[in-house]
């Protein structure tokens, strides 16, 4: 099955001249190749009711960078996420997206949404025109990127079915081809695997390091875990909450495609490369960095009594969640 | 009855006609829903049939006075029923929606009225009880053709059998409404958005 994605994958990335036609009406800019557009938060505070969401965040992304988000959640990761989309507009500080101020939000910043959020009173195929169609795209063009991003993504026989009668995994991909439809500069990841398997997220991963790396686009990706984050970022941002800043950062330089996450297990039993070894190292790193903030929000959440009944002997939480654990 | 099913028909569609536009106003523009809002709740408490000495007054007696009280009677529920349906709607979908680049009529329309079509259906149905009782209403109240002055007849003549058999046939015309309308759009409905078929 992997010889066939890689393969259709790599077709699909490189500018094809029959889909051309097609391209050039949903992409302002003709130029292939040139997918990625930056974007950056500069100073970005945002206030809500009363409490400070975020606080003073700095984050550059570079042109086809796959950045990923990690923190604990309820940490603001999801709010930075749709400051970019513009979905959300900054109370102090800018959003840039390829240099110019971020005003709303727009077909070239597409966005996959942890429930997939795909129209329940459309097909598939035409939840994935859709966008297209907004963009004014032409019938026939329209249908084949549509067969094309089907292809994609492995749904092709799904076509006329209904978001309801996908499974949790068909519905993400179907969002991810929705979401590459129009050819967007940056694509943006809230969660999206969030609610799946472990085995589907893993096959999920694959397929996004795939099919986003093939299109060039420039990625940010929010998770809470930090496996997930690992495998599929050049670099992966750790973000504090409450309020929500930056607390962190770690670079992933590891060669592509990645291994998931049983990395860990095959570290532990033997047989382990040493790209898998390097990518526990970083993980454990990465939750080395986010563990005090782990905590807090822990302690938040259990109204203060977090760590005097996880013990026999209660006493100090920062010993029963120290570093050893 | 020819007559009675023209007007329902008549007073119905310009009933879904204000009340779907209007609740997709009071969901989306909130000074809008400040300002009417409590107002159409209220209204809605009202009966229909307490219109009509208003509706006889402006219109006479007259086609026009029983499309007003159909109008009325029905229209406040559709509103009130889209306006929850579009209000409760997940934000994702909206904000999806925008991501792609959906803005304006399109946005409205194409999105989020379609995103609300089974409340909207099922406040259609509730609209259309709500015509029927008060095109009855109305028609008893003066000479006017139709079933509501048949019922009348039976009265005048101590008919009961009379009386019953239009009370019947309303039945057989709600009943019927249920079957050939309602009905397979409620299960068509049910079907493609993935909700429960009622």
């Amino acid at each position: 099955m992997f010889a066939t994605t890689k393969w259709i994958g790599a077709a699909l990335a490189e500018p094809e001249p029959a889909a051309a036609p097609a391209a050039r009406a949903v992409e302002r800019r003709p130029a292939p190749g040139a997918a990625g557009a930056s974007a950056a938060l500069e100073g970005v505070s945002l206030e809500y009711d009363g409490a400070t969401v975020l606080e003073d965040v700095s984050i550059d992304v570079a042109p086809g960078e796959a950045l990923c988000l990690v923190g604990p959640s309820g940490g603001g990761k999801s709010t930075i996420l749709n400051l970019l989309a513009g979905l959300v507009r900054p109370t102090r500080g800018r959003v840039l997206f390829d240099g110019v101020p971020v005003s709303g939000p727009g077909p070239e910043r597409a966005v996959v949404f942890q429930d997939a959020a795909l129209f329940p009173w459309l097909t598939l195929e035409k939840n994935i025109a859709f966008p297209l169609e907004v963009a004014g795209v032409a019938p026939a063009a329209r249908a084949e990127r549509v067969d094309e991003l089907l292809r994609l993504v492995h749904l092709s026989r799904f076509r006329a079915s209904f978001p309801h009668e996908l499974s949790g995994g068909m519905r993400q991909r179907g969002a991810i081809a929705r979401a590459l439809a129009t050819r967007p500069r940056m694509i943006l990841f809230d969660e999206p695997f969030a609610a799946l398997d472990g085995q589907m997220r893993e096959l999920l991963q694959g397929e996004v390091e795939r099919i986003v790396r093939a299109s060039r686009t420039t990625m940010v990706f929010v998770t809470h875990a930090i496996d997930e984050a690992v495998r599929l970022g050049d670099r992966v941002v750790l973000i504090g909450t409450r309020p929500g800043r930056v607390i962190g950062e770690v670079h992933v330089d590891l060669p592509r495609p990645r291994r998931g996450a049983l990395g860990g297990t095959r570290t532990a039993l033997g047989g382990a490369s040493v790209e898998d070894v390097q990518a526990v190292r970083i993980a454990q790193r990465i939750a080395d960095e986010i563990r005090a903030e782990v905590d807090k929000v822990a302690r938040e959440e259990a109204d203060g009594a977090w760590g005097s009944s996880s013990g026999p002997d209660g006493g100090d939480p920062r010993r029963h969640l120290g570093r050893g654990i | 009855m020819l007559v009675s099913a023209i007007r329902l028909v008549v007073g119905y569609a310009i009933a879904l006609a204000i009340g779907v536009p209007l609740g997709l106003v009071l969901a989306r523009v909130p000074s809008v829903k400040r300002a009417l809002g409590p107002l159409l709740l209220g209204l809605s408490s009202v009966p229909s049939i307490c219109w009509l000495p208003l509706a006889i007054v402006w219109f006479g007696l007259s086609e026009a006075a029983i499309q007003v009280v159909i109008v009325l009677g029905a229209a406040l529920p559709v509103t009130l029923a889209t306006e929850s349906a579009v209000r409760q709607l997940p934000p994702t979908i909206e904000r999806a929606a925008r991501t792609m680049g959906a803005t304006g009529p399109t946005l409205l329309f194409r999105v989020l009225l379609a995103a609300a079509l089974p409340g909207i259906v099922t406040g259609a149905k509730m609209g259309f009880t709500f015509a029927l009782r008060s095109l009855m209403a109305g028609e008893l109240l003066f000479v006017s053709g139709g079933l509501g002055q048949l019922l009348e007849t039976g009265r005048d003549l101590a008919d009961t059998a009379l009386v019953l058999g239009v009370v019947v046939v309303i039945v057989l015309l709600s009943r019927a409404s249920e079957r050939v309308l309602f009905g397979p759009v409620e299960r068509l409905v049910a079907r493609r958005w993935g909700t429960a078929v009622p």
